[in-house]
Formats: C-alpha cells, structure tokens, sequence
C-alpha cells in the first residue's frame, strides 16, 4: 500500500518493501556519537583503508605480478636496456607512462603509512583511557589483529615492486623464515617455491596482498565497527555524562556530515601530500638483485622495530648433534614480536584478573588516574621507540657523526636500562597529577593573587573550582581507588584454600597495581574543606576589615 | 537522565543525603550544561554567511576539478620535472597537478561539509541511554532452553558413537588442505649446501664478465665478482637463484697484512675471494673500509675483518663469512679451487 508521494519516498518504500531496511535504520540513523578530537584516530586508520582499496585497485589494472625477466623499455631514461622483473618493469611504467600512476602509488603508500600510524596511535588512546575494558575486550582483540594484519600487508605491498629496496627486505624475511628450527628451510622453499628469489613469490605475495589479507581486514573493520554500534561510543568524564548514558551528536545528520567530511579531508590531505612529497621512489633504487645493495637500507617505520631488534641482538648461535639454532635471528624477529603482541593482546584480561575489575566501563579513565597501567604504556612505548631508533642507527651514526658501536651499544643498554626508568618517571607524574586534582577539588585553584594580611602574613588567594570541574574530576577519579577484596587466601580454620599461591600472586600484583594512588577526597573530606575555606575566607575579611585605618 | 541519578553515581549511597560541599547536589552534579546558542542560530545574516561559505567551499571542489581535468590533458610527461627548490623539491610537473588538483577537490568537500555541521546543522548534544551489554535474563534462559533442546533433539551426546566419529573425521579434514600445499616447491636437499661455482671455474667482474689476473687488482682494492659460469646458468634457469649464493668479492691486501685465512694457500698473491651474502640474514655486504679490511653489512651492520679470516669484529653475524680457495689457472687468470666448503648466507636448521 503507497502512502509516499515524494520521489524520494516512493523510492524509499520500494527499497523498504523489498529489504525491510526501514525498521533497522530507525533505530540507528540517529544513533549518537559523543565528541572529542582523540575518537577521531580510528576514524583516519579506516578512512585511510578505504583509500588503500581505491587506490589499490587502481595499480592492480596496470602492475603485473611477475618475475619474468624483461628488458626495460620506457619513459625512464637512466633504466633502458636494463633487465629486470616484469613487475619492478610494470611499477615503472605505473609512476612514468600511465597518467596519475605515480600520484596512485604515492596515494597508496602514503595511505599504508597513515593507516598503521592511525591504528597505533588509536591503540595508544583506547589503552590510556581504558576503553579495551569490559564489555569491550574482543573489540581490543580485534583491533590487535587489525594492527598485525596491517604491518602483514604493508610488507607485503612495499615488497611487490621487486626494487633493490624491497627485494633485500624479502631476502631478509628469507633468512628469518630460514632460522625457524626444524622446519624453516622448507617452509622457505615451500613459500618461493623452491631456492630464493625463485619465480613464485611475487605472483603468490600478490594474491596474498590484494585478496587474503585485504578480505581478512574487510571483515575484521567490519566486525570493529559493529561491536562499537553495539557497545555504544565510550565517553569522557563531564557534567551530565554517567555510565549509564552517552552524550553527542546524532549519527544524522551531524555526526554524519562531520565523519563524511572528515573522510573527505583525509583522502584530501593524503592527495595533496601525494602531490608534492615523494614516497618510495622505485626507479631510484634498481631492480632487485641479491649481489647489490644500497647503503642505508631502511624499511617502512612499521617494519622499523624488527628491523632495530635484528640489529642490536647478540651474535647468539647454537650447533649441536649437527642442528644450528639461530637465537640472533629467532629471538629479536619471532620470539619477540611474538611475546609483544600477546601481551598487547591479553593486556585487558591480565588487568581485569589484577583488579578483580568485572564491572561494565563507559565512561574513559583520564590516564594519570590509572597511574599504573599508564606507566606500563609508556614503559612499552619507550621499548618501542629505542628497538625502532635502533633500526635507524646507521643513518643517525651518519647525521650526526657517531659511531655506530657505540649507537648499537647505546640501544642495546637503552633497550633494557630505559623502560623501567620510564616507567617509574611516568607513575610519578601520574601521581604528580593526581594529588594536583585532589587538592583543587578540597582547595580550589590558585588564583596567582597574593595578600598581605594586617599580621603580615602572606596568602595567596584560592578561588572555588567550578561545578563542571568538580563533577569532572570526582567522576574521573570515583573508579581509581577501589583495590577488589580478593578470595581469603585460608578459611576460617587457617587451611589455605585452593589455589592459593595463584590467588596471593593475584593479591600481590593487585596491590602494587594499585599503590600509591592518591585517594579521592570524600564527600566528608569535601565538605569539611569547603567549610574551612569559608571560614578562612571569613577570618583573613575579618582580618582586612581590622586592619583597615577607621 | 534525571539528576539525582547522577549523584548516586557520584557519591556513595551512605553519603547521598549529605551535601558534598556545602552546595546542593544539584552543584556537584548539575548535568549537561546548557546548550550554547551560535552566532549563527541568532543572527540570520551570520547563518546566510555561513551558507554562500560552504556554497564557495563546494564551488571551489568543482573548479578544482575541472583544474584536474585540464592538468590531465596538459601535462602528459610523467618524467618532466619543475624544480621548486633545488636538489630538494623537485615534483614530476604530472604528479604535481594532477595531486594539487585532485587533492584539492576533495579537500574542499570535506570542509565544506564539516563548516556546514558546525555552523548550520543543529547541534544540540543528545542523551541516550546505554543498556548493558549482556542479553537480559529472559533471553539468557530461553536461549539455554532453545540450545539444550536442540543438542537432545540431534542426540549428539547420547550417541557417543556417532560423536565421536565425527570428531575423527573432521580431524582428519585439515590434511588434505595442507598437503594440498605440498608442491608449492621442491624439497631442499642440499640446494642450500652448494653453489654453481666448481673447480677451474673463473672469477669474473660483476657486469662486465671480465676474468681477471692478480694484477688487475690494486693491493687495497675490492672487486665484486661472480662466477664466470653464473650468466650462462641465469640464461638457462631465468632466476637469480644461482646469483644469490655465488657473488663474490675479491680483495687484494700485501701478504703481511694477512693475518689468518679459512685454509691453507686459498689466496693467490694476497688476494682473497670471499661469499659477499652475510651470514646473519643474508644481506649483500657493501660497505668496506680500506684501511682496517672491514667490512660492514648495511642492513644490520655485523662487522667481518678481512683480513683475518673474515672473522665477525662487531653485530649480530654468529659465523664468518666463507672464504672461496682460489688459485691461477693456465693462462693466470684467477679460478676457484673448488666450491665453497661451507654454506653460504645465513644459517638454517640442517646446516649443522
């Protein structure tokens, strides 16, 4: 039955009769999105892989996945004549014979680069404010194969051009996938189908870049995406945002104009980049052959942690009844990345089994409130950045004029010596913080106003915080300092129940999770110093109008 | 959400009746603030300013667009270069246009839009209510029903027979996948054991394939070299497999610079032939010091001296680099004794 006589209606209802959408959608096109600059990252990293499918699509028209030799004859000059593969031959072609190639190919690196920089930065914020807890610890879960994925497809795609750049870097994944005890050297020949480089692995690279791992993200984003629907966005603390609600735009028609546009503005930034800063510049580097190489090798950043990891690890080798275990390569490019990722990936549930947390979270901590979890991250983050620096060690030795012993031996102390320290700078801060906000909320905020009093005494000036602060900083602060009651760890007739040494583990760990933070002033402790301060006030005005000539 | 609710989320329940700071509770917890009116909302010549903006901002997309289009027709040439700064920004001219053009037109959509979000739409936060994530009780139960009856109506956990067969089957299901994987290549052998270069085999410049005498090598220099078969090989086998384990380099030090080698009389008038793929991960090594005979890897940076047996001085490389036995052959052109005596490149399980 047609009721609609608009155009659009009409269409509407035809859509409606056949697919039911409209009961869906009207829960949903209103759905509310709260505000705030850092909910944006995420946004970017899937802005930034809708790109990468355009602008990948784009370059599968024309590159050509093959190792076949041929002899380069195109638009750049300096390569003529030169064999190469077919591939590193089509790349050229792609950046010099095709019409906006090398704009689609500076696009799609430059999105590759910005979508596993969003994902991480995204990550550090959901970390720090503890969005990853309960109900969202899959999403966290999801999100670190996200991450995964995406550093597996960057390499993947930086190493299709089959330059002397990207080559070495496969040749170097060779010789990692070759250390794997017992099975290494022929998953090596099973992946390049026989001795390397072969004439298989970048046909097989290829389908593995534009279909698996590109599927795998799809359905991963997708499944993101509609754990977040579900959950409803978390929330910063504020004046009128509880646990129990969310407060923001709605989906139509702000929220919705603001993301598209949004999208919009980082497909817009990343062309413009793509127009004036050169990325990846292929025909510089030669076809691959494994008798050369550029001094000052770099991968791309993602990649740089590895890579720094390769460098400053021990010269550690084992051979015995005729095997060679290879720890120098085992240990910093599998082992390792190996214990990182789990450990980022079991975070939320280590922290919930610390605290014995097992409430619903919507409302984000500020990060100094967590001071322990925040100076794990940071602790992370510096571990990080040293293996990372480390993998740009020879160009650093060369900038600057250092040795590049005394970098790899800077990096290998830093590695070990530097996170702890970090961790302990960044608790005291977060401390620092913490008691910062417990004394505006008991004593208002300096004004920066000095007063003589008649006595001669000195004061300065506090002035009450405002509601909106207040409301804040108690709300932020009201989930920090409950340490969970854990099981007794004997019954009533002193015998140790089951399970106790795990449980005192647990006790333990709790208990230096959540030392030294600094209480939240209560309501009593509130009321009292409002009391005083208005009794203060009213002395130190007493005091004025004494001192003051009749 | 109603206020009060607000402060029992804040102040804990034995303390509800007591005003926190000597204010209401409406002052600890006063709830959204008002919602703010822009100059847009009250002005009408502000809201239309705000709308021929964001008509300019689209305008300029399209005109943008157009650019792009004649930038697409004008410059053809991917090579031509415009310089901007010298040395330092130097765009191709295509790139260039193409990029600013292009860029620049789907720029201006998005902040178009996000201007007329921000000025023109209306922009009253909303509340809504979250619910908890987990299904309400009812649905719990009445999906524990609905899963128990239909485990009881298959029967699986009776007939354990049945069960465990399948259990069986399906184990065994992943096998054809993975052997099915079996001739993605060859097994290894001893591929990774030998290189193409024998006996009498010449040493030739990389490139040029020129054989070379002692004296074409100055006492300090390096010559990349390969084996005079390899060309020969790489025509017939179409990879770069044999490459990848046979390229060479030969130095020439005075003898007394020699400090060890990896076996007696392997150098012909204090020239050494050695592997130039690094034993860490198999990097090509690039970067050789003259005067102290280092050579460095510039991936990972290992360290070998020359000189004395291609020992590791310094990175993470755990063996020498393998030394190629050389000698002269008739014509005095320089040869390989034999094949390497060791793998090359980096190490794997078998290599033992």
């Amino acid at each position: 039955m047609s009721t609609a006589t608009t155009p659009v209606g009409k269409a509407g209802e035809y859509l409606d009769d056949r697919t039911g959408g409209a009961t869906l959608l009207k829960h949903n096109l209103r759905k509310v999105f709260p505000d705030h600059w850092s909910f944006m990252l995420g946004e970017i990293a899937l802005y930034s892989f809708i790109i990468l499918l355009l602008s990948g699509t784009f370059l599968t028209f024309f590159y050509k996945p093959s190792m076949v030799e041929v002899i380069y004859n195109g638009s750049y000059v300096p390569l003529n004549g030169v064999k190469m593969s077919e591939a590193y031959a089509s790349t050229l072609d792609i950046s010099f014979d095709i019409r906006g190639g090398l704009l689609m190919r500076q696009i799609h690196h430059w999105a590759a680069l910005i979508f596993v920089a969003a994902i991480s930065v995204h990550l550090f914020r959901i970390f720090f404010t503890g969005a990853f807890r309960k109900p969202r610890e899959f999403n966290w879960l999801i999100g670190v194969g996200l991450l995964t994925l995406a550093i597996l497809e960057g390499f993947s795609g930086y190493s299709l051009p089959d330059d002397l750049l990207s080559g070495t870097g496969l040749r170097i994944a060779e010789g990692i996938v070759l250390a794997i005890p017992v099975v290494g050297t022929y998953l090596s020949f099973f992946l390049f189908g026989g001795e390397f480089p072969g004439q298989d692995f970048i046909p097989r690279l290829y389908s593995v870049h534009i279909l698996l791992i590109p599927g795998a993200i799809l359905a991963a984003i997708t499944a993101h995406l509609i754990m977040v629907v579900y959950h409803k966005h978390t929330q910063y603390p504020g004046p009128g945002r509880t646990e129990n609600n969310v407060v923001g735009y709605p989906l139509l028609p702000v929220y919705m104009a603001k993301a598209g546009g949004f999208f919009f503005v980082v497909f817009g930034i990343i062309v413009l980049l793509s127009a004036v800063a050169t990325i990846n510049p292929v025909w510089l580097f030669g076809p691959y052959t494994p008798s050369q190489i550029t001094a000052g090798s770099q991968p791309d950043w993602y990649i740089g942690f590895l890579d720094g990891m390769l460098r400053i690890f021990p010269a550690w080798e084992t051979t015995a009844f005729g095997h060679t275990i290879s720890w120098n390569i085992l240990f910093p490019a599998l082992i390792l990345p190996g214990i990182m990722f789990t450990l980022l990936g079991l975070y939320p549930f280590i922290e919930a089994w610390v605290t014995g947390d097992k409430r619903e979270h919507h409302l984000l901590d500020r990060p100094r409130n967590q001071a322990t979890r925040t100076a794990l991250g940071v602790m992370a983050i510096t571990f990080y950045i040293i293996l990372w620096i480390a993998g740009a060690n020879d160009i650093i030795a060369t900038a600057f004029d250092l040795s590049i012993n005394a970098m790899i031996r800077a990096s290998q102390i830093g590695v070990i010596l530097l996170p702890p320290i970090a961790y302990v700078i960044t608790k005291r801060i977060c401390l620092g913080l913490q008691r910062r906000d417990r004394d505006r909320l008991l004593h208002g905020r300096e004004t920066g106003l000095i007063r003589r009093l008649p006595s001669g005494e000195y004061i300065e000036v506090h002035a009450p915080i405002s509601d909106e602060e207040r409301v804040t900083l108690l709300q932020a602060g009201a989930k920090k300092d409950e340490v969970f009651a854990l099981p007794e760890s004997t019954d009533d007739n002193g015998v140790p129940a089951p399970g106790g040494l795990v449980q005192g583990v647990r006790a333990r760990l709790s208990r230096w999770y959540f030392s030294e933070t600094i209480p939240d002033p209560t309501p009593d402790e509130l009321h009292e110093a409002a009391h005083h301060a208005q009794e203060l006030a009213e002395n130190q005005q007493a005091q004025l109008e004494a001192g003051k000539p009749s | 959400m109603s206020d009060s609710h607000e402060a029992a989320a804040l102040v804990p329940a034995e303390h509800n009746g007591h005003p926190g700071t000597g204010s209401d509770l409406e002052s600890i917890a006063p709830g959204l603030p008002a919602h703010r009116l822009r100059l847009t909302d009250t002005d009408a010549r502000a809201a239309q300013r705000a709308e021929r903006q964001v008509a300019i901002l689209f305008g300029l997309s399209a005109l943008a667009t157009i650019g792009f289009v004649v930038a697409f027709f004008a410059f053809p040439e991917s090579e031509t270069t415009i310089t901007i700064i010298p040395g330092l920004f130097e765009p191709s001219e295509s790139n260039l246009f193409l990029g600013l053009t292009l860029g620049l037109a789907i720029l201006f959509v998005g902040i178009g839009a996000i201007h007329w979000a921000k000025k023109l739409m209306v922009d009253e936060e909303v509340v809504d209510v979250r619910h908890p994530a987990r299904s309400p009780d009812a649905d719990r139960a009445e999906f524990e029903t609905i899963l128990a009856g239909g485990v009881q109506e298959s029967g699986i956990a009776d007939r354990s027979i049945i069960r465990r067969t399948l259990i069986g089957a399906l184990a065994l299901l992943p096998i054809p996948a993975v052997l099915l994987l079996r001739d993605l290549g060859p097994l290894p052998g001893k591929k990774l054991e030998e290189t193409i270069i024998s006996e009498n085999i010449r040493i030739v410049i990389d490139g040029t394939q020129r054989p070379l005498r002692p004296e074409d090598i100055p006492v300090g220099g390096l010559v990349n070299a390969v084996p005079e078969n390899l060309e020969e090989v790489e025509e017939l086998e179409g990879t770069l497999n044999a490459r990848a384990k046979a390229t060479l380099m030969l130095i020439r030090l005075r003898p007394e610079e020699i400090i060890s080698q990896q076996g007696d009389d392997w150098s012909v008038q204090g020239i050494l032939c050695f592997s130039k793929v690094c034993t860490h991960v198999g990097c090509p090594l690039g970067l050789y010091e003259q005067r102290s005979h280092h050579m460095l890897c510039p991936c990972h940076q290992s360290t070998f001296d020359l000189a004395d047996g291609a020992k590791v001085l310094f990175g993470p490389a755990a063996r020498p680099l393998p030394q190629l036995p050389i000698k002269l052959d008739s014509e005095g052109y320089i040869v390989a004794q034999s094949d390497f005596t060791e793998p090359v490149g980096p190490s794997f399980w078998e290599r033992g």
